[in-house]
């Protein structure tokens, strides 16, 4: 199981979490990948400057709402 | 601008601030001692007859400043030496007595009570006198007047009165906890029992939120609090104290408007179950009513329970208006989910005891919950927000006829009605202080404002819809 967490501490939330959120949930569910990723939140990553931060394991991304695309792409699709 | 409403509150602040200065610096120990003579430096008397009461009463308030009597498990208590002992709760003729050939203050007397003098004035016979008050409403001069003690006044669950040498003496069978005494005894001589030391020291064991994070969970209603500065400069405070990250308890509460929803579509008739005091008022006076009451936990719970289910390690301190939420933390149901409260008065204290000026910080951000969430803080928005929570559900078929009820008296009235199966409404909100949790005893101000303060906070909300706000909870 991947587990991916998503920053949903206030500062995060208004560069977009939600959308972030929402758009994550989609895709997981349109890959069929609801088995394998676990979609968390976690209040506060310590890194709001660089937010919205999303988590992989030990690795911190950066992620906007217009490149969630790319995003699950790259780190989850590919590696799931 | 006045910080707080009463000197009172500013002593016990005072009080507050010394005992985390020294819990800081892990000198608390050592410094205890000197605390009272900080707060009471003499060599005159300022508040009491003597300096050295007044620092034996400052000694007192350090005790419960450091958590109180350990033996009583209790939020609220009497401090014996500084009740001044007002007079006697007793109803008493005035100089306004004319000495009237009516005498209707007699006739009103079931009693017997009233007798008269040689210069035809009325006395009271104090053994015979109920209290009820008749005689006082018949006077045409407005001559009689009650001299009810400002606690008893206060006390709207009569849980308060004289005890042993006049002093006041709580029955905590009726006690709810919500303060009313503490913020209205003009002598500061009942105190809600702190845990601010506890609040210290989660954040200093946790070394600087390396060995586990520190949660401060924020009552909505501080937006009506701390008005010589930004919320944003209270959230930068909380950070610059230890705290971790700063979560509105707003976001607690949409997730309990969605979930009371449901279940009053379920059950048909609900009690709200947000306000501790309230809770706890059904509970020890209308045994009958407590299967009514919302099995929701509270705002305040239920962003504790969330938070650690995101981080299993962390801790939850929630800081409100509120003494009762002290009580309702140690209930087994809250226990794992909260570990401290704090009062808005605490972390006015907390924060001074760090001798920043809030006002010169920069503003971080809050933001989490929906309007409908924030605004739980006045009376009336918990109603608003089941009725909003029933059509974003889909649940509007049923018909949400709420009472709210705007103080414990109100709530009191309410229960009555529906104990006997003779209330209308189907959802009783109840808030045990005036306003809702804005009145709390723990708040640093209160004030006509407050109100709009909590709508036009509610206002700036990101989420306009508590589905919306939700959504954030993968």
């Amino acid at each position: 199981m991947m587990k991916v967490t998503i920053c949903i501490g206030s500062s995060c939330h208004l560069k977009g979490s939600k959308q972030i959120i929402e758009k994550l949930q989609a895709l997981v569910a349109e890959n069929n990948l609801k088995d394998k990723v676990d979609l968390a939140g976690k209040f506060c990553m310590g890194n709001c400057a660089e937010g919205v931060c999303v988590s992989i394991g030990e690795q911190v991304f950066s992620v906007q709402p217009d490149t969630v695309q790319t995003f699950f792409n790259d780190e989850i699709l590919a590696k799931a | 601008m006045r910080i707080f409403d009463t000197d009172v509150q500013k002593l016990k602040y005072q009080v507050l601030r010394e005992v985390a200065r020294h819990a800081y610096d892990d000198k608390l120990a050592e410094c205890y001692l000197d605390i009272p003579k900080t707060i009471a430096p003499g060599p005159q008397a300022t508040m009491r007859c003597c300096i050295y009461k007044e620092r034996a009463i400052a000694a007192e308030r350090v005790r419960i400043a450091m958590g109180g009597d350990k033996t009583n498990p209790h939020i609220i208590e009497v401090i014996d030496i500084a009740c001044d002992e007002c007079p006697v709760s007793a109803y008493e003729v005035g100089s306004a007595c004319r000495g009237c050939l009516a005498h209707r203050c007699q006739a009103a007397c079931p009693r017997g009570a009233i007798s008269f003098d040689e210069t035809k004035k009325a006395h009271i016979d104090p053994d015979k006198c109920i209290q009820c008050g008749k005689c006082a409403s018949v006077c045409p001069y407005s001559a009689i007047t009650s001299r009810k003690r400002p606690c008893e006044m206060a006390c709207k669950v009569k849980a308060i009165s004289m005890g042993k040498n006049k002093v006041a003496e709580i029955n905590y069978s009726k006690c709810i906890s919500c303060g009313s005494c503490v913020y209205m005894c003009p002598f500061g001589a009942v105190v809600d029992k702190s845990f601010i030391l506890d609040a210290v020291k989660l954040i200093r064991e946790s070394e600087n939120n390396t060995k586990y994070h520190v949660y401060a969970v924020v009552a909505p209603s501080i937006s009506s609090q701390f008005r010589y500065a930004k919320i944003g400069q209270v959230i930068t405070a909380l950070k610059k104290l230890g705290f971790y990250n700063v979560i509105e308890a707003a976001l607690g509460a949409d997730m309990v408007a969605y979930s009371e929803a449901r279940e009053l579509v379920e059950k048909g008739f609900l009690t709200s179950s947000c306000c501790p005091a309230f809770v706890d008022f059904i509970k020890k006076n209308f045994p009958k009513m407590v299967q009514h009451i919302s099995h929701n936990f509270s705002p305040m719970v239920a962003m504790g329970e969330y938070i650690k289910k995101t981080d299993p390690d962390g801790k939850v301190v929630f800081i409100g208006p509120c003494t009762a939420k002290k009580a309702e933390a140690q209930l087994e149901k809250a226990k794992p989910f909260v570990d401290c409260v704090l009062t808005f008065e605490e972390l006015q204290a907390l924060i001074d005891s760090r001798d920043f000026d809030i006002t010169q910080l920069e503003e971080d951000v809050l933001d989490n919950a929906s309007y409908y969430g924030r605004i739980f803080a006045r009376s009336g928005g918990l109603s608003e927000s089941v009725a909003q929570a029933l059509k974003e559900q889909g649940l509007d078929h049923f018909e949400v006829r709420p009472l709210v009820c705007d103080g414990i008296e109100a709530c009191k009235a309410a229960l009555l009605k529906a104990n006997v199966g003779k209330l209308t409404e189907n959802f009783i909100e109840g808030m045990s202080c005036t306003g809702g949790c804005i009145g709390g005893a723990g708040c640093l101000t209160h004030g006509a404002k407050d109100k709009t303060e909590v709508d036009k906070y509610g206002m700036e909300a990101y989420e306009k819809t508590i589905g919306d706000a939700l959504k954030m909870l993968p």
